[in-house]
């Protein structure tokens, strides 16, 4: 790990597809900087991504990575975090692949609490399959495949994950570019599990959650008195629906990540060339 | 005087039916004689009808029979459900005390020994060494010194303290006294002792002990009968060489959480059953085409979908040979043996990661709960060899960039065998996708790429084809004109099978294949037999239908597989070339007649 990485490293050659103004660029350029910033390089970085728009990010970064299939990003990233815990290991994924087909996965990634970052480019949108509702889409949001809106609440992760033990919750908006960076650095820096949800417009299948709408509605974290250490505050916050705030909303100051609980701090990939030494204790066993 | 018995306990769920029957298989091993288990079980926790039955024998024992010498019944029910087994002279032991087995009738031509057995036990110490009891009475019977219950008394109670372990000595002592006492009947079993050692094991254990031989530090997986035995084993074993068992939300999960694992550089897999595999098949591509070294261990159970949870199957050979969609190349390995669990699990290891290929380990239920003894040899960890395959560490890293510097992990090699690199490797960072990708790992819909790409993963299997063996197992009369084949566990049934049709004048080669993909060619074996049969345990016969595709040669192959449909006037000319090359291989056949 060198001191001298630019987050420039982070980036592949290949040129992204996604849509001119895409929330996309600015949530993947927070994940460089932060990267970056925490003293990480390509080498030692492993990246999940998902499937859907979000997907693309792992061919967009230079790094280790890994793009899956739908749904499945987390459990990937835990195997990897798990089975080599010196690696950097960031899952990224959109609101369809955390929060549809992966919610079950998210629920117990939380849950399991492995010291990753899992950055979400929530769009509330279905985007790459060219708009239909998504579980983070409004109730009365209308598309293709909802022409009079979901007529269901809308998921709310902070929530999900709150509900699950999360000990790091933050939001943020891909096109405050600093405060981005700042709050993915902070969710790798967390030991556990660091969920970031990333307001990440879609211009082009979202005309109502847009730049203009963020930037009217956000309320920012840090200008309120809120303490994200007080569970009690990050629930009324998370809870209250209406308002779209960015920062970190709750962080367990305490939280010991689940692979040091379980005493797992060797690289998995080094092995005897043949089996273990005392192997034959193994069939000595079944006498 | 038999020196083999048939032997079973059998009550409700809930009674310590195996634990018992475990003791008493224990004992028979320690005391030097071959063992091999069967269990009669059902999909619950508590009441119904479940049997744990050993088949004893001074010789190797293959198989089950049907016959049973002995029987401890704790229910009337177990009785009912031995009849066909049971046979004139049979010993059913019971405790006609208790209330609900006063009334019990012993089948005409058959011993029936009534033991108080929870009064005997209450002697020793308290009721619930009643089972125990009935191990004594059964020691009686079969002649066997109950000086070889002790020590697997000991291993099964020894944590609990030497009082109950001294306890539970008394318990069978009581019973077998009980018997010699109030029966003056000459049973005619003599239960002869060696000297040999012997470890007793099933299927699933060989396989967690396989794995953690040949270096697996990561199982993830979700519960589900019959497979759970290989993550129990693995619990807390696996830690002590620094690996890890992680119980998934899902099979969905499991699968993905061993294939990070294995793209970090660890020996993964994932064991699961037929309901499990459906679920794994959504990722199973994604690991093959990622060219990622992952065991996938099925142990099969009836189906389709729920369909007997506890019974005998083997019916997912078509799902593991071509299940998920697309086409990917995969390797399917099926142990014929408990010991060859442990083999296979070890060779499959090697095959994922010299071939970066998932393999599937496929096991079956009779492997799983089947209990066989054998001497510790049959797992000599020394034999055990660790093949990586193609790493590449920092130092060669170089030779597999691009011109730019990019490692190339899906580089189209002659051998269709790329270079691998472990996270953490300098210079080595590369990212890969279940889109079809390039020599870089980065999607691409390049017609031409994606023709490379394809025919670099099919190499692989050409040259695994080459390069390993994927011989059969030979039993019976090699020149016989009736040939046997068969997979998976029915060896050991069919090895038995072949003295008893020996007996009737019967000359049979017998063939067990434990490669199902890639698979020895049995062509010259099929054409030289006059009959051919296939024997495994499933409706359909899909082992049949592998052999028969494998000796058809009928069908000329066009394909094309660049992912841009059939043009007319391209279909025509192909066609065209084909049956040209045909008229010009008939030529040169003429010519040389």
């Amino acid at each position: 790990m060198s001191s001298d990485v630019r987050f420039t490293d982070f980036k592949s050659d290949k040129q992204p597809t996604w849509c001119p103004g895409c929330g996309d660029f600015g949530t993947m350029n927070g994940m460089m900087k932060a990267l970056a910033e925490t003293g990480n390089d390509p080498d030692n970085t492993f990246v999940v991504a998902g499937i859907g728009c979000s997907g693309k990010i792992g061919t967009y970064m230079h790094s280790y990575a890994l793009h899956g299939v739908h749904g499945r990003a987390l459990p990937l990233g835990i195997g990897v975090k798990l089975a080599n815990p010196d690696l950097e290991v960031m899952v990224a994924g959109g609101d369809g692949d955390g929060f549809s087909i992966g919610a079950g996965h998210f629920v117990h990634a939380v849950r399991r609490n492995v010291d990753m970052t899992y950055v979400v480019m929530d769009n509330r949108i279905y985007g790459l399959t060219k708009g239909q509702a998504s579980p983070t889409s409004r109730e009365d949001f209308e598309t293709a495949t909802s022409p009079e809106g979901t007529n269901m609440p809308p998921v709310n992760p902070q929530a999900l994950a709150l509900a699950s033990g999360a000990t790091f919750i933050a939001q943020s908006f891909s096109s405050d570019s600093k405060r981005h960076a700042d709050l993915v650095k902070q969710a790798i820096e967390h030991d556990g599990f660091g969920f970031v949800n990333v307001y990440s417009p879609c211009v082009t299948f979202n005309d109502v959650d847009t730049y203009d709408y963020f930037r009217d509605a956000i309320v920012n974290l840090d200008e309120t008195d809120h303490d994200p250490n007080d569970r009690d505050q990050a629930k009324a916050k998370i809870l209250e629906g209406d308002t779209e705030y960015i920062g970190v909303l709750y962080q367990d100051e305490n939280s010991v990540p689940w692979e040091q609980q379980e005493g797992l701090d060797q690289n998995m990939a080094e092995i005897p060339d043949g089996a273990p030494e005392d192997a034959m204790d193994l069939v000595r066993e079944f006498y | 005087m038999p020196e083999d018995l048939n032997w079973a306990i059998g009550g409700e769920a809930g009674d310590g039916i195996d634990s018992t029957g475990k003791i008493f298989a224990q004992a028979l091993s320690r005391a030097g004689r071959h063992v091999f288990t069967s269990k009669d079980f059902a999909s619950r926790i508590r009441g119904g009808y479940t049997a744990y039955k050993i088949r004893t024998s001074v010789d190797r024992v293959e198989s089950v029979v049907d016959r049973l010498d002995v029987l401890i019944a704790l229910t009337e029910r177990t009785i009912d459900e031995n009849l066909d087994e049971l046979h004139e002279g049979s010993v059913i032991i019971y405790d006609g005390e208790r209330s609900t087995m006063q009334d019990v009738e012993v089948p005409e031509g058959m011993v029936g020994l009534e033991v108080p057995l929870k009064r005997l036990a209450e002697d020793a110490g308290g009721a619930i060494m009643r089972n125990v009891a009935a191990l004594g009475a059964a020691c009686e019977v079969a002649n066997f010194p109950i000086d070889n219950l002790d020590e697997a008394l000991e291993k099964r109670f020894g944590d609990k303290g030497e009082a109950i372990v001294a306890n539970n000595r008394q318990a069978a002592r009581l019973g077998q006294e009980y018997v010699e006492e109030n029966y003056d009947h000459e049973f005619g079993y003599e239960l002869a002792t060696t000297d040999s050692d012997y470890v007793l094991l099933n299927g699933d254990e060989a396989i967690g002990m396989g794995a953690i031989a040949a270096g697996c530090r990561f199982y993830a997986g979700y519960p589900i009968t019959p497979a759970t035995d290989v993550m129990e084993y693995l619990t807390g074993r696996i830690d002590r060489y620094g690996g890890k068992v992680v119980q998934a939300e899902d099979e969905l999960a499991a699968i993905n959480l061993a294939l990070g694992a294995a793209r970090a550089g660890a020996r993964a897999m994932t064991a699961t059953s037929g309901p499990g595999i459906d679920l794994m098949t959504e990722t199973f591509g994604l690991v093959a085409t990622t060219e990622t070294p992952l065991v996938v261990c099925d142990v099969m159970r009836s189906g389709p979908s729920t369909g007997m949870p506890t019974k005998q199957e083997q019916g997912d050979l078509d799902m593991v040979l071509y299940g998920g969609h697309g086409e990917v190349p995969r390797f399917v390995v099926a142990p014929t043996t408990v010991s060859e669990c442990f083999w296979k699990t070890v060779e499959a290891f090697n095959l994922a990661e010299k071939y970066q290929t998932p393999v599937f380990l496929v096991s079956d239920l009779a492997l799983a709960v089947t209990e066989r003894t054998f001497p510790p040899e049959a797992f000599d960890m020394d034999e055990v060899e660790v093949d990586r395959g193609k790493v590449v560490d920092e130092s060669e890293v170089d030779s597999w960039q691009d011109e730019q510097g990019r490692f190339q992990p899906h580089f189209p090699t002659a051998d269709g065998v790329s270079p691998r690199t472990f996270p953490g490797t300098t210079g080595g960072a590369h990212m890969t996708t279940g889109l079809e990708h390039d020599g870089l790992g980065r999607r691409t819909e390049d017609t031409e790429v994606r023709k490379e790409q394809v025919e670099k993963r099919q190499r692989k299997v050409d040259t695994a084809r080459e390069r390993e063996e994927w011989d059969y197992r030979e039993f019976g009369d090699p020149e016989a004109d009736m040939l046997v084949l068969s997979w998976g566990s029915n060896e050991g049934a069919m090895r038995e099978a072949l003295d008893i049709l020996a007996e009737d004048g019967y000359r049979v080669r017998f063939i067990s294949v434990p490669y199902l993909f890639p698979r020895p060619d049995l062509s010259t074996e099929v054409a030289a037999a006059e009959d051919v049969i296939v024997v495994e345990c499933n409706a359909t016969g899909q082992f049949a239908d592998v052999v028969e595709h494998d000796v058809l040669e009928r069908v000329q192959r066009v394909n094309k597989y660049n992912g841009v449909r059939y043009k007319a006037d391209e279909l025509a000319a192909e066609i065209r070339e084909t049956l040209a090359g045909d008229a010009a291989t008939q030529d040169q056949e003429v010519e040389a007649q």
